[in-house]
């Protein structure tokens, strides 16, 4: 293939994902309700942060993640570990299908989970559903970021501090932990957001008290047209754009 | 139990409780029988399943099959071109890779978002049109299936960029070379050498983009309305309206078989293996 027509080709391919966001980004800018330029403004974002619904959502929203990605970062990370150490080959192939669990079926199944236990524990669905959900699918994502990092770590470096008296769990804590620290964080900021984006499990777990932004978002949507949903859009793909950039600085340490 | 299982302990655990036995709820679920207030009764059957060859669901499947498969051919005739081309630029290799990334890693609502507010009937394109008095009345883009084909290729076409990037990253170029001194043209090239060297490639993305588009549900719930359903719309409304638990895990255990099938044919190939 002709080398220019590739470069016109990749380019256009690179507008196809680019070009929506950007536009949807520049009309959270409009001074006008509609879908034609009428001015630069920012009222669109003064009415997001007045909005009840929204600033309620995104309090549970950040409640959720800043719970759940912390807890699945610790889960993951030490299955990660583990994991490299022996093998366990029921729990990766368990960690690799639930990342290809459409979301759908693991929010009815855990939706399943906790109507049936509800008949014993009385327990209503809340935020502690949705956090234990969360945590759920977002143990893979850290596995995998962790067992990434540790495939170019040099065994030998454990094996010198067990060499010089340090148990186990001191080697671990003391050697591998902080070579693992970047990658952990880079973990956990993943989790983070895998957390706060999530719409379709968190639907179907969540409470009537407990609705997220997502579920705020997916509701203004389905109303119809306002330019409020392009500015916490906005704002969305910005925080995920710089939560995701220092992730992978992490990861390339 | 030895020291060093306690590390997997807390993961087996949580992942036992919270995707295991959910799926085998679900499982057990699928053969029992629709209570009179929506929850699940007695006696066992099986005839959940032989429902889903109800011409009325074999339609919805058969649809989400096409819409996939579509989604994928169309995720390849772009992504192919993409990854080839940065594959191929040197130093801006990983900024390239970076651009294909990062609207993957905004919010997926919102991506889907993007495209109701460009296509609506107040949305971008009606109003340019209009403005220009090219139409006298909105078009309507949304609410069908050419719609969720769109959201689907959109929102998963990084998926069959990257590991087709990983496989004609490692390239020969002299292979090239030799096909090029031995006559061949740019397009034969293409077709009789770094397709086929490739294929692993293609393979891998293309089941990475339709695992995930079979059991879609917010983008045929969002951009395809009411008109379009995929098998993830049909599960979601058993589950919740129309309140039939045992019908909806059946048509659960189909899409997680699925997917489950494919992803198991995946791991075997090789481009998994080195990307995993």
């Amino acid at each position: 293939m002709n080398r220019r027509a590739l470069a016109v080709y990749s380019a256009a391919a690179l507008a196809f994902l680019h070009l929506p966001l950007l536009v949807l980004i520049a009309f959270s800018f409009n001074s006008g309700r509609f879908t034609v330029w009428e001015g630069f403004s920012l009222h669109w974002y003064r009415e997001a942060f007045a909005d009840r619904q929204l600033s309620e959502g995104l309090a549970n929203s950040l409640i959720i993640a800043l719970v759940a990605a912390p807890l699945s970062t610790v889960i993951g990370t030490l299955a990660a570990y583990g994991m490299w150490k022996r093998q366990a080959r029921v729990l990766s192939g368990t960690l690799y299908l639930s990342l290809v669990t459409p979301e759908i079926v693991t929010g009815v199944s855990l939706l399943a989970l906790f109507q049936w236990t509800f008949r014993f524990l009385r327990l209503p669905l809340g935020l502690h559903t949705v956090i234990v959900a969360h945590v759920a699918f977002s143990i893979a994502y850290v596995a995998i970021v962790i067992s990434a990092r540790l495939r170019n770590y040099d065994r030998s470096l454990e094996e010198a501090a067990l060499d010089l008296g340090a148990s186990e769990w001191g080697a671990f804590l003391r050697v591998t932990l902080p070579i693992l620290a970047p990658a952990i964080a880079a973990a956990g900021l993943l989790a983070l957001v895998v957390s706060f984006d999530d719409y379709v499990i968190t639907s179907l777990v969540a409470g009537v008290d407990s609705e997220t932004l997502p579920m705020a978002i997916y509701a203004m949507a389905r109303r119809g047209v306002s330019p409020v949903v392009n500015a916490v859009s906005a704002l969305i793909v910005v925080a995920f754009g710089l939560l995701i950039l220092v992730s992978q600085r992490l990861q390339d340490k | 139990m030895s020291a060093r299982s306690w590390y997997l302990l807390p993961a087996r655990v949580w992942m036992a409780i919270f995707f295991a036995a959910p799926l085998g709820i679900v499982c057990a679920y699928s053969f029992l029988t629709r209570g009179d207030y929506g929850g699940v009764e007695q006696p066992w059957t099986i005839e959940n399943y032989t429902r889903l060859a109800d011409p009325l669901y074999l339609t919805i499947l058969w649809r989400s099959l096409w819409i996939a498969g579509l989604a994928t051919a169309l995720c390849a005739l772009l992504g192919f071109p993409l990854a080839l081309f940065i594959a191929r630029s040197g130093r801006y290799r990983n900024l390239l890779l970076q651009l294909v990334l990062l609207p993957f890693w905004t919010s997926f609502l919102v991506r889907t978002y993007a495209w109701l507010f460009i296509l609506r009937d107040t949305g971008l394109i009606n109003t340019i049109l209009l403005r220009l008095h090219l139409i006298a009345a909105p078009l309507q883009f949304l609410y069908n299936d050419g719609a969720v084909l769109l959201g689907l290729v959109y929102n998963f076409l990084p998926f069959f960029v990257l590991p087709m990037y990983a496989t004609l990253e490692r390239l020969d170029v002299a292979l090239l070379e030799a096909a090029a001194d031995l006559g061949a043209r740019p397009f034969a090239t293409l077709r009789r050498v770094v397709i086929p060297i490739s294929a692993p490639g293609i393979a891998a993305g293309s089941v990475l983009v339709f695992i995930p588009c079979l059991g879609a549900y917010l983008t045929p719930d969002l951009l395809g309305g009411g008109k379009s359903v995929m098998l993830g719309n049909l599960v979601q409304n058993q589950f919740t309206n129309a309140r039939d638990w045992p019908f909806g895990s059946a048509a659960s255990l189909l899409l997680m078989l699925a997917s489950a099938l494919l992803l198991a044919a995946l791991m075997r190939s090789r481009v998994a293996q080195e990307l995993m």
